[in-house]
């Protein structure tokens, strides 16, 4: 297959590499696309990886917003292309406005970097489809800034249309207090757009890929996300 | 020609810098005249203790350092090591003092310095362990209160510190130890590893090679941070000063340094790079001088070229500036604008500085005027001492005292268990990103991390190791303690030991008993490293680690790297399965002195270290190394500080399973709390149990039987503890203890790993 993937490269991005290993292991190819491209006209699917673009020392993603890559990025969004955002990824999404909601310092106010469970809230976007509704997987996070917040009516808005892909949870699925490591509103770890192509996750799918090094509760994510390929 | 106003030259001003009168007339005699200011500026830190090694280098020569592994030794950037047919850097350094003047930005910036010399040898940093040091949290209510606060402080600001750059850069922290004692509460010591990795050919050295050749500097701007970084903060001992020393301290910008690894990498990738050097302490001045000298060359360097960051800076200022992130490469004129344009593209900031002469001299132009003009080796070919050394008494006075076992185990166990030194340190570890970059086989928690090789069938298994404790009560045998306990903790792992790399965290040298423990500590590491097979790459001296005039234990950090298949299952610490049987292997004596429980129930620092044969020490590394590879054993876990009860206890913390003892022995509580050396658990099925006992008896090893995994609790003669008592000190006290009661404590994820 060729290489249709496109993993967005910002100057102090950390984990495209990840992605593209990781990508790699599940038997595909992918491609560094760096901050100034403008076209993502080659590719079918974009990954915004984890990491610190430009340093993220305003509010992260803030300044990776304007970058003249994420202009492409909405683009390729608006016409249906499915986009996954992984924690720094998924700050940029929301400063650029293609999610709702923005991430807080962590409830904490300690960096963590910990295997969590979440609980899958929705099989019904091409990114989840693989998983079941209601099924407990366990990926690592890895972050100061996951305290996810929206306003209310955002909230009610992704309650209502089924937009939660992720809640944190405990082992059993529960919501409990001790399972959200990060103060997140609801619990939330990961939200789709309302075009549902685009989801963004404060935890590391690709970092749960490889059995050798953190499980395999991540490959769905991916999987679908290289199947989509096959398929368009 | 260069000009000297000889009365601003004072012996006020050479000695403020740090300069003797015989150095003073030593540079006087190189230059055949009275130095400048800049000239001076640039001996001073050039020849200052933290460059020059002028105390520590008669000593450090008799380490060996050549061994199969080996690719490049001491005196580069960082050691170098073929694993595998790649090779592997590793490099371990200080940075206490600007630690403890400023614990977040110290600790960065430390980070910062030790990703930078793993890049000068053109290797991709993979991974950093943080070997930290303080003194006592206010939990452990040892000594003044107040300075117990401020430990906790120091702890919390240093973690942060680590988290913030090295989570930025990408690089994970896998490993690393945090120890307290009394001795670090004046000076907390902050050193840290960097391994990196390259394809063998692509090896880089610092040599400013070619008359004619460009030199770039690339990354931050120049500014007036960390002037005399290395004189004024790590050659000197604190007085009450520290808070007027922060403005010596400088600022870390890990995004910078992010670039930095990613711009240098790909221009040694594109063929562009003949030579590359760090600048970290003496900054500009050694980076430029050291490559000149290495390659038997010269150096022009213009000043006006250097990009600062703040406008009036005076010469000298540019040239012994320390500002962070910013790295010296020599490429050839025709490839100029090829580098200068990658830089661009990457972001990365570059000028050209200087051209590379062959005058065999460092001459420094600014405004179109020579401001200094010096053999560029002499700076680096600075005075080397021999300094006296005396034993001192109170060694005798300390070694004969006795230490007793306690008569309550369980009360003493749950002390130790539960006490900062041994309780899980989970709460630090989870603030760094121990898996970025997908290689990281066995995470924090363990005896030593385990990572992947890019490109080859091997891992390497990496641990740092230091007991200040025991190299105060003997340096010698502390010091082989210390390399054998690193060598145990990888046998534990099934890793072969290849090589070690070092810090040695010491007093004041001019004082003849800290330079007695310096040649002691030296001599036990040498001894141990022939006898164990792991000749040493390279190492890093950090001396006057001293408050008022009290020096800090004698502390040798080893930073050692094993090696191992790719197909070997490690472990772990933990027990698997009910039923299964422990085994210890190794010999068990009365061996209390210096030990944690004397230090952490008895509150004594005394007594005689325990015996260390290496010999034996080598054949139960081995025996444990045969038995894994042979998947035999279902957990493995080396007995250091605490013994075999802070062993079993661990055991069952991280399993969340008992154990049933029987040890078999009149004197159970010596058992127990002895730290005899060279001694690992193991557990293993009932069918192969009969098949480990073999190994270690063909091996000559003693190795018994002393229990069977079980539920519930940790009973044996004398002591009947819950498991979930045990767990929660183990997981909890730490956190509880950094003022952070309710942070998570259960073991989620992989079973094994605290």
């Amino acid at each position: 297959m060729s290489s249709r993937v496109a993993v967005v490269v910002f100057p102090g991005s950390n984990c495209e590499q990840d992605a593209v290993t990781a990508i790699e292991y599940l038997g595909s190819e992918s491609e560094y696309v760096w901050h100034l491209d403008t076209d993502l006209g080659a590719f079918d699917a974009v990954v915004l990886p984890g990491g610190f673009a430009y340093g993220d020392y305003l509010r992260t993603g803030a300044i990776a917003a304007f970058s003249p890559v994420m202009e492409a990025v909405r683009d390729f969004a608006s016409r249906g292309g499915p986009v996954l955002g992984i924690c720094n990824g998924f700050q940029i999404l929301c400063e650029s406005g293609l999610l709702p909601g923005a991430l807080r310092r962590n409830a904490g106010l300690k960096f963590r970097c910990v295997p969590v469970n979440l609980r899958v809230e929705t099989s019904d976007s091409l990114l989840t489809s693989e998983y079941k509704k209601g099924e407990v997987i366990e990926i690592p996070i890895n972050h100061f800034e996951g305290n996810y917040i929206c306003s209310s009516e955002t909230l009610e808005q992704l309650r209502g249309e089924d937009r939660v892909a992720f809640r944190y949870c405990d082992s059993a699925g529960a919501l409990t207090a001790e399972s959200n490591p990060n103060g997140a509103l609801d619990s939330i770890a990961g939200i789709l757009n309302e075009g549902r192509n685009v989801l963004g996750m404060m935890p590391h799918p690709e970092r749960a890929v490889d059995p050798a090094v953190g499980g395999t509760d991540g490959q769905a994510i991916l999987r679908s996300l290289l199947k989509s390929l096959t398929s368009s | 020609m260069v000009t000297t106003t000889s009365s601003e030259l004072g012996a006020e001003l050479y000695r403020s810098l740090g300069l003797t009168d015989d150095e003073f007339a030593r540079i006087k005699t190189i230059l055949g005249r009275e130095p400048n200011r800049a000239e001076l500026a640039m001996y001073s830190v050039m020849w200052s203790e933290h460059c020059s090694y002028k105390s520590s280098r008669i000593h450090l020569k008799t380490l060996p350092s050549e061994g199969p592994h080996v690719l490049v030794g001491p005196g580069e950037g960082a050691g170098v090591i073929d694993v595998d047919g790649v090779a592997v850097a590793l490099r371990l350094e200080s940075h206490n003092h600007p630690s403890f003047v400023e614990p977040f930005q110290g600790a960065a910036t430390g980070i910062g310095g030790i990703v930078r010399d793993v890049l000068s040898m053109g290797a991709r940093p993979i991974a950093l362990l943080d070997p930290l040091r303080f003194g006592p949290l206010p939990a452990e209510q040892i000594g003044d209160a107040k300075v117990a606060e401020r430990n906790r402080v120091l702890v919390e600001g240093v973690v942060s510190g680590i988290s913030s750059y090295g989570n930025c850069i990408g690089v994970p922290t896998v490993g690393g130890e945090i120890k307290f004692e009394g001795t670090y509460s004046g000076n907390p010591l902050v050193n840290v590893m960097c391994i990196g990795v390259a394809p063998k050919e692509r090896i880089m050295k610092a040599r400013a090679e070619g008359v004619g050749n460009k030199v770039l500097l690339l990354g931050s701007t120049t500014g007036r941070d960390g002037i005399g970084g290395v004189s004024v903060l790590a050659s000197a001992t604190f007085g009450e000063e520290a808070e007027a020393l922060r403005p010596s301290v400088q600022v870390g910008d890990p995004f910078t340094e992010k670039l930095l690894i990613e711009g240098c990498l790909r221009l040694i990738e594109l063929g562009l790079v003949v030579g590359i050097q760090d600048l970290g302490g003496a900054g500009l001045c050694c980076a430029t001088s050291e490559s000149a000298a290495n390659a038997g060359t010269g150096m022009r360097l213009d000043l006006g070229q250097v990009a600062l960051r703040e406008s009036g800076m005076e010469p000298f200022e540019i040239l012994t500036s320390e500002s962070q992130e910013r790295m010296l490469v020599i490429v050839e004129p025709k490839d100029l604008d090829a580098a200068l344009a990658e830089c661009e593209r990457m972001g990365l900031r570059a000028s050209v500085v200087g051209e590379v002469t062959d005058s065999k001299r460092l001459e420094v132009v600014s405004d179109g005027e020579v401001v200094a003009d010096v053999p560029a080796a002499s700076l680096g070919d600075g005075p080397v001492y021999d300094r006296p050394i005396e034993r001192p008494s109170w060694v005798d006075a300390l070694s004969s005292e006795t230490i007793e076992p306690p008569d309550d185990i369980e009360a003493g166990l749950m002390k130790l268990i539960g006490s900062p030194n041994i309780a899980s340190k989970r709460w630090a570890w989870e603030q760094y990103d121990h898996q970025v970059m997908l290689g990281t086989v066995v995470r924090p928690g363990a005896d030593a991390a385990v990572l992947r090789i890019p490109g080859t069938s091997t891992r390497i298994a990496v641990t740092t190791d230091g007991n200040g404790r025991y190299c105060y009560l003997d340096p010698r045998g502390g010091a082989q303690h210390s390399v054998a306990e690193a060598y145990r903790n990888l046998s534990a792992l099934g890793a072969e030991p290849v090589a070690i790399t070092n810090c040695l965290n010491f007093g004041n040298p001019e004082r003849p008993e800290v330079m007695w423990q310096f040649a002691e500590a030296v001599r036990g590491i040498g001894e141990a490293c022939i006898s164990l097979g792991t000749p040493v790459t390279g190492g890093n001296v950090s001396f006057y680690n001293e408050t008022g005039d009290v020096a800090i234990y004698p502390t040798p950090i080893i930073g050692m790297v094993g090696v191992m298949p790719e197909d070997v299952v490690v472990p772990g610490p933990g027990w698997r399965k009910e039923g299964d049987v422990i085994l210890l292997l190794g010999a068990t004596g009365q061996e209390l002195g210096g030990s944690e429980y004397a230090r952490t129930v008895l509150g004594k620092v005394s007594g005689k270290l325990p015996a260390l044969d290496l010999e034996i020490e080598r054949a139960v590394g081995t025996v444990a190394r045969e038995a894994i590879r042979a998947g035999l054993c279902m957990s493995a876990h080396d007995l250091s500080e605490g013994g075999l009860a802070v062993a079993l206890a661990e055991a069952c913390a991280i399993s969340g399973l008992g154990a049933q003892i029987d040890l078999q022995s009149e004197t159970p509580a010596w058992e127990l709390f002895s730290e005899s050396a060279s001694r690992i658990l193991l557990s293993v099925s009932e069918s192969a149990a009969s098949r480990v006992l073999e190994i270690a008896s063909n091996a000559g090893v003693p190795a018994r039987r002393i229990g069977v995994v079980s539920a519930g609790s940790l009973r044996g003669p004398g002591f009947d503890l819950d498991v979930a008592e045990i767990s929660s000190a183990f997981h909890q006290s730490f956190a509880a203890a950094m003022g952070y009661p309710s942070a998570s404590g259960e073991s989620s994820g992989n079973v094994g790993y605290s």
